[in-house]
């Protein structure tokens, strides 16, 4: 096992991780970026540095924006190390990863937390079935491969990324057969509080609105207020069947694309112990953390969607910040100096945000789509149903860690990434209490999988 | 009464009071079997025991198989055996000299097996062991689920159990002890402190300073892999408890010391602990080199300077009862331990000695019980 | 099994010039170079992955990201791998992984290892 000693490891190259890195490394720091993708660019930015000219055109203007970051990348002094998959990460700043099926450990003076946002998980009956796949995972393959639906596909859900991609299938000619749409009108009624500050970002608004429209004039049924979600299907999805109205709906495909908003990946932050509260506008826990995104840990820092849902453009304003933070907790900047740099970027940052509220609002994930009824999967990995939970709060089950001895829930492959927040959700319910005193699962390591061999360093 | 810990021992205390008809509160500090009792490997040993644990483990191992009739769910207990494997001639003969102690002392649960013995009792083992220490109603069970079993079957006899209520002082006034929580005060005319790694505070609040210290220690849990080994492994040479559970995972541990940060409640990860208890395996069995560790943990115990637990009354206080200090090899002797504390509060004989268990044996005066034969590091734990 | 593909690609991409060879099940197949095994697997008409060790029941990549583990297979040997994680290699063998009887095991290959020191 080798043994690298660093100013800073950054975990994670998407929009965050490479804007800090430069950052960092520009402020005279010895950076290293750890990422388990094959090229930089996190999930936002997938395979920018490999995508050909015509892909990035299809996919537009915000995909290729993360070329810029990218190529600032390539040109600093970070030691960018791609194919890492980090298993541990201490409080004293010791990062662990495997790369090519070798152990190797990082020791660092900070930390940055950069590793964005996972997909809300979308439990409906059938979400298990080949054929159904995230909106975002779909839209990876589009970048990362250039690969769409072979035939007419349903999106089903809500939330930007679902109509973003529906706009790129578009470009791209990909037939769409529906956009079942769980948004209902008196959601963006509900929302209207926020409109004045969502104005303010007209371009944001602007930019989401065109995407609509664009989905309407192609002639795609849109079905909106959808409830009831189901995919149908033995072996592999055949249809998805829902409500409008009350007016049962079935509309036949072999694949259905399920989005319904991100939500922090927050496996290392809980995995340190670090404080996280539950939000109750997105619905999701986020870790806590002082203005340039210290954890309540000192020394390990966090940035982008892992801190809270913000978008690839906050993310890289907060990946500056934390440099600033950092390069100041090292010694390196005043603080004077940090504040002078970090006035505009705050003011960015800001101006960033203010069509969060509002989206927060009207595509808020729908409570059956997050609590669902007792015959649903709910942790995929050990076929654990929101059913059983429900016994198990019976027998005394106050929590998810409890839920894991009870049950094997969350225990599987996927550590609880698929299940977590339903698991919370669905206890809560159950007990009439918050989510936030549920709490969450105690994460450990390893955060991403390794052999025996390979733990015995052979 | 009042008890002060909601684990294994605490519950199946308050489980065994309960059934002589006592009325029992038990005060758990987070939620039943967080710690130590919930998180252990699972091991249902008496191989290995200390001398002086053998009869109490004993007894133990017999409700252990009879617990689906007494506690009304089996804690997922399975009688697979345990063995202890010898992996040189060397090893051989420290088992041979440990089976004919315990002989010449009148136990016979412990018996020497040669290599073709252990071949066929684990077909997949690697081919240099040769042979080893069989105890065949030895076993292992699910934590968890016989914590859980023990409450429902305490609740069931009417014990009241408050979960996220620690016990922050104790003081006796008058015939009463008084157990301040940040919910409130509970008070009991009798006491009993089954706290584990947090028992020693307690104890040192009535003047009892008892040599205890806590440790996390480390477990790690496979994918599922398919079945390959049936009974609980050890090893003579080296740290090892090893399992494979039905649902074809494989729980790996053998008294791997952690970082503990004990104000926090946590046991931390060490990895470099961790990569030899995984050659450990790889060599046992070549076959597991491609099998994925999906998790590791820690659980907070407390060890003792002599290895053994503490059991029985205190010396400074009246009406006040201990079992902690149980150095990670408690959760088998939780059913017995907890039968024969009961007795013992109430005054009923029995033929099981708690004399070597007792508080005050770390003190100056009383002298040190004399080591036989147990080394520390090759005791599978639990 | 093959069925017809669940993706493939979108118009204006140019048809990949490197292609590499490899098996799954033992089916050969040419896919673009430079792909993750999950996705050259989707575009040659494979949707279904793995059965379940719970109950058997079929599975196919979710989130193609690393965070669902759904798209575990047997790469050369070596179970579980994330096909969404891992680029396709040239001459790689993959296996569907079909629930608890496929568990990795090999019966012990009986030799006398070296006493560990």
């Amino acid at each position: 096992m080798s043994l690298l000693s660093v100013d800073v490891a950054v975990i994670g190259a998407g929009a965050a991780g490479m804007s800090a890195s430069v950052a960092l490394a520009g402020l005279g720091l010895q950076v290293v970026l750890l990422d388990e993708q094959g090229s930089p660019g996190g999930q936002i930015y997938r395979g920018i540095t490999l995508a050909p000219l015509s892909r990035r055109d299809m996919l537009g203007p915000d995909y290729a924006h993360g070329h810029t970051l990218a190529q600032a990348l390539a040109a600093s002094t970070v030691r960018y190390e791609k194919g890492a998959a980090v298993w541990q990460v201490t409080r004293e700043h010791k990062v662990t990863y495997l790369r090519d099926g070798r152990l190797q450990t990082v020791q660092a003076r900070a930390v940055l937390l950069a590793t964005g946002a996972m997909e809300r998980p979308f439990p409906i009956p059938g979400w298990t079935l080949p054929g159904v796949m995230s909106a975002g995972a779909a839209q990876i393959l589009l970048k990362s491969s250039g690969l769409a639906p072979a035939e007419p596909v349903v999106l089903a859900g809500c939330g930007p990324l679902l109509y973003l991609l529906g706009w790129q299938y578009l470009r791209a000619g990909v037939q769409i057969k529906a956009l079942v749409d769980t948004t209902r009108p008196e959601d963006y009624w509900r929302a209207r509080r926020h409109l004045f500050a969502a104005l303010r970002a007209w371009p944001y608004l602007r930019k989401g609105l065109d995407l609509m429209r664009s989905l309407r004039s192609a002639g795609i049924a849109h079905y909106t207020g959808a409830e009831q979600l189901a995919v149908e299907g033995s072996e592999a999805a055949s249809a998805l069947t829902f409500s409008v109205g009350g007016k049962a709906q079935r509309v036949a495909t072999r694949c259905v694309l399920l989005h319904q908003g991100v939500v922090p990946n927050i496996q290392f932050s809980q995995s340190l112990r670090a404080r996280h509260h539950w939000d109750e506008n997105q619905l999701c826990f986020s870790p806590v953390s002082d203005a340039w995104g210290q954890l309540d840990v000192p020394g390990i820092y966090v940035a982008g969607d892992g801190a809270g849902i913000g978008g690839a453009q906050a993310a890289a304003l907060q990946g500056k910040l934390a440099a600033l933070g950092i390069a100041s907790r090292l010694g390196r900047l005043s603080d004077a100096e940090r504040e002078r740099q970090a006035a505009p970027l705050r003011t960015g940052l800001e101006a960033n945000l203010r069509i969060r509220p509002f989206l927060d609002a009207v595509y808020q994930a729908k409570e059956e789509n997050r609590i669902p009824a007792d015959e649903v999967m709910v942790c995929r990995c050990e076929e654990v149903s929101a059913g059983e939970l429900r016994k198990f709060v019976a027998l005394g089950c106050a929590g998810p860690n409890q839920a894991k001895a009870f049950g094997r829930c969350g225990m599987g492959p996927c550590q609880g990434r698929m299940c977590g927040l339903t698991v919370t959700e669905v206890i809560a319910k159950a007990r009439g209490v918050s989510a936030g005193e549920v709490g969450y699962y105690r994460i450990r390591p390893p955060i991403k999988p390794i052999t025996l061999g390979e733990l015995a360093g052979e | 009464m009042l008890v002060i810990g909601g684990g294994i021992h605490g519950l199946s205390t308050a489980f065994h009071l309960a059934r002589r008809g006592v009325a029992v509160t038990v005060l758990e500090a987070d939620y039943c079997g967080r710690h130590a009792s919930g998180v252990n490997a699972g091991g249902v040993r008496t191989l290995g025991r200390h001398i002086e644990e053998i009869p109490l483990a004993l007894s133990s191992r017999a409700l252990w198989h009879e617990l689906k009739h007494t506690v009304g769910d089996d804690g997922g207990f399975v009688p697979s055996g345990q063995l202890k494997l010898a992996e040189n001639p060397a090893e051989l003969e420290q088992c041979r000299q440990r089976v004919q102690q315990l002989q010449t002392l009148g136990f016979e649960h412990e018996v020497l097996i040669d290599q073709q013995a252990v071949f066929e009792i684990i077909p997949t083992v690697a081919r240099h062991v040769v042979g080893g220490i069989w105890v065949k109603d030895d076993g292992y069970a699910v934590p968890y689920k016989t914590v859980t079993a023990f409450r429902l079957a305490a609740e069931k006899l009417g014990v009241r159990v408050h979960e996220s209520a620690p016990a922050q002082r104790i003081e006796q006034s008058g015939s009463l002890w008084k157990v301040t929580t940040p919910g409130g005060v509970f008070s009991a005319e009798h006491l009993v402190v089954t706290a584990g790694a947090w028992a020693r505070e307690l104890a040192a609040q009535v003047g009892e300073a008892v040599p205890a210290h806590p440790e996390g220690l480390m477990l790690m849990v496979t994918h599922r892999v398919a079945p390959f080994c049936a009974p609980v492994l050890g090893a003579t040479g080296r740290s090892l408890s090893f399992k494979q559970f039905a649902n074809g995972t494989v729980v790996i541990g053998g008294k791997l010391i952690g970082s503990l940060d004990f104000p926090a409640r946590h046991g931390e990860v060490d990895m470099t602990r961790l990569g030899t208890s995984a050659r450990t395996v790889t060599d046992l069995f070549p076959h597991l080199k491609h099998l994925g560790v999906n998790r590791v943990w820690a659980g907070v115990e407390a060890f003792t300077a002599d290895d053994l637990p503490v059991i029985g009354p205190s010396r400074k206080a009246s009406n006040l009862s201990y079992s902690f200090g149980f150095c990670g090899s408690g959760f088998q002797m939780g059913p017995g331990t907890g039968k024969r504390l009961a007795q013992q509060i109430l005054g009923e004989h029995s033929e099981i000695s708690l004399d070597a268990f007792a508080v005050d044996r770390f003190d100056a005066a009383s002298p040190a019980p004399t080591p036989v034969f147990q080394p520390a590091t090759t005791i599978p734990h639990h | 099994m093959r069925t017809d593909p669940l993706f493939k690609p979108v118009a204006s991409e140019v048809s990949s010039t490197r292609t590499v060879a490899l098996t799954f099940n033992d089916q050969p197949l040419s896919v673009p170079a430079g792909s993750s095994v999950a996705a050259a697997l989707l575009m040659s008409g494979i949707s279904r992955l793995r059965a379940t060790p719970v109950s058997e029941s079929p599975r196919a990549p979710y989130c193609m990201m690393g965070v669902c583990f759904e798209c575990l297979v047997e790469i050369d040997g070596v179970p579980n791998r994330q096909s969404c994680l891992i680029e396709v290699r040239e001459g790689m063998r993959i296996r569907s992984q079909e629930g608890a009887r496929d568990l990795i095991f090999q019966p012990v290959n009986v030799q006398t290892l070296e006493v560990p020191s």
